[in-house]
């Protein structure tokens, strides 16, 4: 996970991700439908698409859901403090379970917060969730480090953030 | 749970499996359809149905921002409880946010900014702080170990 090849994208790349951003056409053949787009072959937006996958820019492609309808209300955002040198293999051993969902390390914010590894669990039951963050403490061994868990009580704003090849960077949605 | 779904078990396959690992080729609706034991119409009319349900934003890609010259952080705030509503509307206004969600803690709101240029989040900061009159703590990414996200209905 998370191996990136550094590569140069050029004006086509650029096109092809503003492109697809909204989503692949539903139909059987959705990259001859792209390519005729943007006047290339076939074959190049494949091989584009997978150069551009391989190299980490494309992060994953697929099914986005929506979490709250589909039932995923308990979203709990669960930190720790744990020390700088120790934080990495803390992190390994929280991605080894398969209910975690996201896992990052961010900067602290004494007094306030003083937390700095982050985990993200999805659940559709509070309890489960529950149940699920305490065999993580348990088994990754993170029972020694300060922690706290905060679910998510209402959901303001989900909008992703938008892809401009014009200015060749990322613009917020509106 | 979720009864209130209308979908059945391909539906729920399909969601399962698809959250990433899409084969790109030519025609790679027919690809996948054969996992679930029907054909790439049933396939593409299938996911056309979920998206327009809403439970679904898209069948696409998920970027990495910081790669293409933007810049992403988690910030959050501790806001009163009487000044919710009207410090949410402050913060949603800008187009930068995101993700908002209100969470359990001293710091009862937590938001994702993402800007075209990593000098534009700090300008985002100090605009939120002045119109809310509130501290923004800024949590920026030290690195990332994993972005699954992966949901199993």
């Amino acid at each position: 996970m998370n191996m990136h090849f550094d590569i140069k994208t050029d004006t086509l790349d650029l096109a092809l991700l503003e492109a697809i951003q909204d989503g692949l056409p539903l139909t059987s053949k959705p990259f001859a439908v792209i390519a005729k787009q943007l006047l290339i072959t076939e074959d190049e937006i494949i091989s584009r698409f997978e150069r551009l996958q391989n190299a980490g820019i494309i992060k994953r492609f697929g099914l986005v859901l929506q979490h709250r309808p589909l039932g995923f209300r308990a979203n709990a955002m669960v930190v720790w403090d744990v020390p700088d040198e120790e934080v990495n293999a803390a992190a390994e051993r929280i991605t080894a379970h398969d209910f975690v969902t996201l896992c990052y390390c961010r900067a602290r914010r004494a007094p306030v917060w003083q937390y700095n590894l982050y985990c993200m669990i999805h659940g559709r039951e509070r309890q489960i969730v529950e149940g699920q963050i305490a065999e993580l403490k348990r088994s990754a061994d993170l029972i020694r480090y300060p922690t706290t868990t905060l679910f998510s009580t209402r959901r303001f704003k989900q909008t992703g953030a938008r892809f401009s090849s014009s200015t060749k960077r990322m613009k917020s949605a509106p | 749970m979720s009864d209130a779904l209308k979908i059945d078990t391909i539906d729920r396959q399909i969601i399962n499996a698809l959250q990433g690992g899409f084969p790109i080729c030519d025609e790679p609706f027919k690809r996948v359809a054969s996992w679930f034991g029907i054909k790439a119409d049933e396939l593409i009319r299938r996911i056309d149905s979920l998206q327009q349900q809403g439970l679904l934003s898209r069948f696409g890609p998920l970027y990495n921002s910081e790669r293409l010259g933007g810049a992403v952080t988690l910030a959050a705030l501790s806001v009163p409880e009487d000044r919710f509503d009207e410090v949410n509307d402050i913060v949603n206004a800008h187009r930068q946010v995101a993700h908002n969600y209100a969470r359990t803690h001293t710091l009862n709101m937590w938001f994702v900014i993402a800007t075209e240029t990593p000098q534009e989040i700090d300008e985002i900061i100090d605009k939120i702080e002045s119109e809310t009159g509130l501290k923004v703590y800024n949590c920026p990414k030290e690195h990332e170990y994993f972005i699954g996200l992966r949901l199993e209905l």
